[in-house]
C-alpha cells in the first residue's frame, strides 16, 4: 500500500478566479503511527488516534485514495500546568491498489486505535491449484 | 486571464515552502513520535499532561491501544506511578507480512512527581478514546485557603 505524501488537494486553486478559500494548506496536523500487515484475506491497518472519538473520525475512500481524518480532543478539565504533548487533528492518506475490495472495507475504533480491514477482492485471493496425478 | 494579486502570490509561495518541507518530518515533533514507542522508550511512556483546578489535579496520559485491564496506578504521597502494557499485532503475523510497522508495543512503567500532596483514597481513573484521565483530589492541607481581608 503506497503512501500519499500530498496532503492537500491542489487542483482547483490553479484555475484562477477567487479560489482562495481552498488554497490554504490544511491546518496543523499530525500523522498517526500505523501498522499495516497482510493476511490471507487482505490488509489490516491499525492507526493510533489518541483522543479521537467516533464522531470525530472520518475514513474516506475516493477511488484509490484512502484518507483518515481524526479530530482529537483533550479530556482533562482545569488549567494546564505541565505539558508534554499536544493533540492536533490527525491526517494521513494512503493509496489503495486495485486488489482491495472497496465495498467491503470495515472500520473499528477501540481505545484510541482505528482498525481498518481491507479485504482483497475474490479474484486477488491466493488459490491453491490441485495437481492431479494421471 | 487571472489578475495579479499579491496575497495570492504570497500564499502560493508559502504553500510551496510547506510542500518542500513536507517529507522532513517537521509535522510530527520528535517527542510525539517517541510517545508511541513504549518498548523502546520505557521511561518516557506514556506522555502526560497535568491540569489543575482548585481541588483537583488531573493527569492525562496518552496511551492509545493500551489494554485498560493491564493498567495499574499507585499513588504514594505526591508520586504517581502508571504501569501497563500495550499489546502489539497478533503474534501469528510474520515479519514479512508487514507493510508498515510504526506502532511499537510493550510494557511500561512511569512515575511522576506531582506538585502537591494527594488524597490517595479518592483517586479516580477513566480511559477515554486512548487517553487515560486520572483525577487526583488534593489533600486537605494542600488546598489553597482563601484569607478574607478585614477592613478596619
Amino acid at each position: 500500500m503506497a503512501e500519499k505524501t500530498v496532503p492537500v488537494p491542489s487542483g482547483p486553486e490553479r484555475s484562477g478566479g477567487s479560489g482562495r478559500e481552498i488554497t490554504r494548506a490544511q491546518e496543523r496536523h499530525l500523522r498517526p503511527a500505523v501498522d499495516i500487515y497482510e493476511t490471507s484475506d487482505g490488509l489490516v491497518l491499525m492507526a493510533d488516534l489518541p483522543g479521537v472519538a467516533k464522531e470525530g473520525l472520518r475514513v474516506d475512500v475516493d477511488g484509490d485514495l484512502l484518507t483518515i481524518t481524526g479530530k482529537a480532543n483533550h479530556v482533562a478539565p482545569g488549567d494546564p500546568i505541565y505539558r508534554e504533548y499536544e493533540l492536533a487533528n490527525f491526517y494521513r492518506q494512503f493509496e489503495l491498489n486495485e486488489e482491495i475490495d472497496r465495498e467491503k472495507i470495515s472500520a473499528e475504533l477501540k481505545h484510541g486505535v482505528l482498525k481498518l480491514n481491507l479485504p482483497k477482492a475474490e479474484k486477488a485471493k491466493p488459490k491453491q491449484i490441485e495437481v492431479k496425478v494421471a | 486571464m487571472a489578475t495579479w494579486d499579491p496575497w495570492r502570490e504570497i500564499d502560493e509561495l508559502r504553500r510551496e515552502i510547506d510542500r518542500a518541507f513536507e517529507d522532513f518530518g517537521f509535522q510530527m515533533e520528535p517527542r510525539f513520535r517517541a510517545a508511541f514507542l513504549p518498548g523502546r522508550l520505557a521511561r518516557g511512556y506514556p506522555l502526560v499532561n497535568v491540569h489543575e483546578d482548585r481541588d483537583h489535579l488531573y493527569v492525562e496520559a496518552m496511551a492509545p491501544g493500551v489494554d485498560p485491564n493491564s493498567l495499574k496506578l499507585t499513588v504514594v504521597h505526591n508520586s504517581l506511578t502508571i504501569s501497563g502494557e500495550k499489546k502489539g499485532p497478533p503474534a501469528e503475523i510474520k515479519a514479512e507480512s508487514f507493510h508498515r510497522e510504526e506502532r511499537a508495543a510493550g510494557k511500561f512503567v512511569r512515575s511522576i512527581t506531582l506538585p502537591v500532596e494527594i488524597d490517595d483514597q479518592k483517586v479516580k481513573a477513566e480511559f477515554i478514546n486512548g487517553l487515560l484521565l486520572i483525577t487526583l483530589p488534593k489533600a486537605e492541607k494542600a488546598k489553597p485557603k482563601q484569607i478574607s481581608v478585614q477592613v478596619s
